[in-house]
C-alpha cells in the first residue's frame, strides 16, 4: 500500500445509487474526515430490463443533477475524483451519454474544467457472435447455451467491468469518470486497489457499500465512509445519527446474492467465509479476513430486448356476488374474453396474444389459489393486461373486451352490473414488454478487449476555447 | 404444528439478477437455527412445489454466524416478462411463513 496511505484509502460512498438524494452535510462531514475519492453507482438490473432495452434512466434528470452537482463541487474544492459506475441506471452506450450530458451541463454552470473518462462497455453484437462462436461465452443457470437469435434479439448488450478499467482512468489522470455496466463492488474497490490495498478487504469494502447506509442500523443517512487499510477495512456511516454493527454489515452480505460467502467478480472470487467483523467504536465497524482469490478473467454479459406490447384496464368491484367468488368470476370472465377476442378481430390480423386479469386484493401478487376459507375481502382491483405483437392489436383487444371487462355478471340471469372503471378511455396503451435475455459469462484475455476509454478534457477544451475568443 | 413464521423474526425474498431469486430465513435464535435450518420441509422440493423452479439448482446456505439459512432457486419465468406480478420478488417470501416445519 502507498506509504501516503498508512491510516487507510478513504472512500465516500455518498449514496446507495446516485440519483436517490445525497446529502451535503454527509458530504461534508466525510470530507473533512481527509476521503481520497468518492464513489457511487447508478443503477443496477433490480427494476426490470427497461432501463437497458430503451437507454433511458429510472431517476429523473432533475435528480441526478442535484446529486451531481454536490459531488462535482466537492471534487473541485478537495482534488479528489468522482467515481460513477452503472451510468444511467443500465450502463448502455445511451445510458452512459445521458450522463455525461448532464456532467458538462454542470461543469459550464459551475465553471469547473474536470478531466473525464469514459468507460465504455456497451458489445457489438457481431462481436458477441464471433466470441460466442470461438466458444468463449458460457451460460450461467438456468439458461442454456447462447445462439445468435437471442443476440439478435437484444436492443443492447453490455458486459460489466471489475475494478481494471477504473484504475487505468484513475491512472491516466481522471477527475471524474462516467462507467457503463460495472459490478456495483468494483465501482468502490477500485480506488484502494489502485493505490495498492490488499483486493480481499478492497472488494469486501466495496460490496459492504455498495448500497451506502444499507449496511448500517438505522438507515437514517445516505452515505458511508469506508477506510481500507493494509489487513481489513473500516465501514462508518456518514450521519452520526447512525451507527454500523457487526449484525448490521456482516448482513449485507445476503443482500440480493445467492452466496452470501463468496461472490464471483471479474478476475476473482470474494471470499468472506474467514471473515470477522468487530465494533472499533460506537458507529465503526472493523472488518478482517477477506480474501481474493484471483481466476481467469470472465465479464457478465447482459443483453435487453423488447418484446411484444400490452394494454391495461382496471376496474374496482365491490359487488357482493363477484366478492363471494373471485376466483371462479376470474375463471369465467377470462374464458369468455379469449372467445370475445377471437370472434371480434381476425386471427391473421390477432396473431398470437396472451390476456391476463390479476385480481389484486385477492391473489393479484401470485396468481395462485388463495388457503381454502380465506374471507372475501371488502373489494378488489381486477387489471386486464392484453399482450400482443403491435401496440395497435393490444388496443383492439381491450376495445373488443371493454364491454364485458365492465358488465360480465357474477351470476348470469341477474341484471348486468356496472364496475367501477377508473380512466377515460378505459384502456391505458403500455408499451412494450422488456426483457433479459443473456445470463452469460464472457472469457477473456484481457478487459481491454471489451472495453472503450473515451476522454473529455474540459481544461483543454477552455484553453482552446480561449486562445480562439483571445 | 411450528410453523416458519413461529422461529423466524424476520423472512425475505429479493431477486439475485433477473434470473434468481433468494430467500433469506433469519431464525430468532440459535436455538431454532440448529433445529430447523436444515428441516426437510425447506428442502427444494418446497420450492420446486411452489414456485415451480428446478430442484436440482435450489442452493441452501446456513449463516450460523447471524442465525440465518439462505435459500436460493431460479425463476420459472425471467424477471419482467409477459405475466410479471412481482418485478423484484420482494413479495415471493408470504407463501413460505405458513410452511409448517415439524
Amino acid at each position: 500500500m502507498d506509504r501516503e496511505f498508512a491510516d487507510g484509502v478513504k472512500v465516500l460512498v455518498p449514496t446507495g445509487s446516485l440519483g436517490a438524494g445525497v446529502r451535503e452535510e454527509e458530504i461534508a462531514y466525510g470530507m473533512a474526515r481527509g476521503v481520497h475519492a468518492i464513489a457511487s453507482d447508478a443503477g443496477s438490473t433490480d427494476s426490470g430490463a427497461a432501463y437497458l432495452a430503451t437507454g433511458k434512466s429510472k431517476n429523473n434528470r432533475g435528480a441526478v443533477k442535484r446529486d451531481l452537482r454536490i459531488l462535482m463541487q466537492a471534487q473541485a474544492e478537495y482534488g479528489v475524483p468522482i467515481i460513477i459506475g452503472t451510468a444511467g441506471q443500465a450502463g448502455g452506450d445511451l445510458n452512459l451519454d445521458w450522463t455525461r450530458d448532464i456532467v458538462l451541463e454542470l461543469a459550464e454552470e459551475l465553471g469547473t474544467s474536470p478531466k473525464i473518462a469514459l468507460l465504455r462497455s456497451e458489445q457489438d453484437k457481431a462481436v458477441v457472435k464471433q466470441l460466442n462462436g470461438d466458444g468463449r461465452v458460457k451460460p450461467l443457470p438456468p439458461l442454456g447455451p447462447l445462439d445468435d437469435a437471442t443476440i439478435d434479439g437484444c436492443d443492447h448488450i453490455v458486459a460489466a467491468m471489475g475494478v481494471e478499467p477504473y484504475v487505468a482512468a484513475l491512472e491516466g489522470g481522471a477527475d471524474i469518470i462516467l462507467g457503463g455496466r460495472s459490478t456495483d463492488t468494483a465501482v468502490l474497490a477500485a480506488f484502494p486497489i489502485w493505490k495498492r490495498a490488499p483486493w480481499g478487504p478492497a472488494w469486501h469494502a466495496g460490496k459492504t457499500g455498495e448500497c451506502g447506509a444499507q449496511c448500517t442500523e438505522e438507515r437514517e443517512s445516505s452515505g458511508v465512509l469506508l477506510t481500507v487499510t493494509a489487513d481489513g477495512f473500516e465501514v462508518a456511516p456518514l450521519s452520526d445519527t447512525n451507527f454500523c454493527t457487526p449484525h448490521s454489515v456482516s448482513a449485507h452480505m445476503l443482500y440480493e446474492n445467492t452466496d452470501p460467502f463468496r461472490l464471483v467478480e471479474p478476475g476473482g472470487i470474494l471470499d468472506v467465509t474467514r471473515a470477522r467483523y468487530a465494533q472499533s467504536d460506537a458507529r465503526t465497524v472493523r472488518v478482517t479476513g477477506s480474501e481474493w482469490e484471483p481466476r481467469p478473467y470472465t465479464m457478465k454479459l447482459e443483453g435487453a430486448g423488447g418484446g411484444k406490447f400490452q394494454t391495461l384496464m382496471l376496474v374496482g368491484i365491490q359487488d357482493p356476488d363477484v366478492l363471494r367468488d373471485v376466483d371462479g368470476f376470474h375463471e369465467r370472465l377470462l374464458k369468455a374474453l379469449y372467445a370475445r377476442t377471437r370472434s371480434a378481430i381476425p386471427a391473421e390480423e390477432l396473431g398470437e396474444f396472451h390476456i391476463s386479469l390479476r385480481m389484486y386484493g385477492w391473489n393479484g401478487t401470485t396468481g395462485r389459489p388463495v388457503p381454502e376459507g380465506t374471507p372475501a375481502p371488502p373489494e378488489i382491483g381486477m387489471l386486464f393486461v392484453a399482450t400482443a405483437d403491435t401496440q395497435d392489436i393490444a388496443n383492439s383487444i381491450a376495445h373488443a373486451c371493454n364491454p364485458y371487462f365492465f358488465h360480465y355478471p357474477a351470476v348470469m340471469d341477474k341484471e348486468l352490473p356496472s364496475y367501477g372503471f377508473a380512466f377515460t378511455p378505459a384502456d391505458v396503451p403500455r408499451g412494450q414488454v422488456y426483457e433479459f435475455k443473456l445470463n452469460h459469462i464472457v472469457e477473456v484475455d484481457d478487459w481491454r478487449e471489451l472495453i472503450r476509454t473515451e476522454w473529455i478534457d474540459l481544461a483543454e477544451t477552455r484553453n482552446v476555447r480561449e486562445a480562439v475568443n483571445g | 404444528m411450528v410453523k416458519v413464521r413461529d422461529v423466524c423474526r424476520h423472512v425475505r425474498s429479493k431477486n439475485a439478477g433477473p434470473y434468481w431469486v433468494t430467500f433469506d430465513f433469519f431464525f430468532d435464535g440459535p436455538e431454532n437455527f440448529e433445529k430447523y435450518h436444515a428441516s426437510p420441509a425447506l428442502s427444494p422440493e418446497l420450492f420446486a412445489r411452489l414456485y415451480g423452479t428446478d430442484p436440482a439448482l435450489v442452493k441452501h446456505i446456513p449463516v450460523a454466524d447471524l442465525n440465518m439459512v439462505k435459500i436460493s432457486y431460479p425463476r420459472a419465468t425471467p424477471q419482467g416478462g409477459v405475466e410479471e406480478r412481482d418485478m423484484h420478488s420482494g413479495q415471493q417470501y408470504v407463501r413460505v411463513l405458513d410452511v409448517e416445519l415439524d
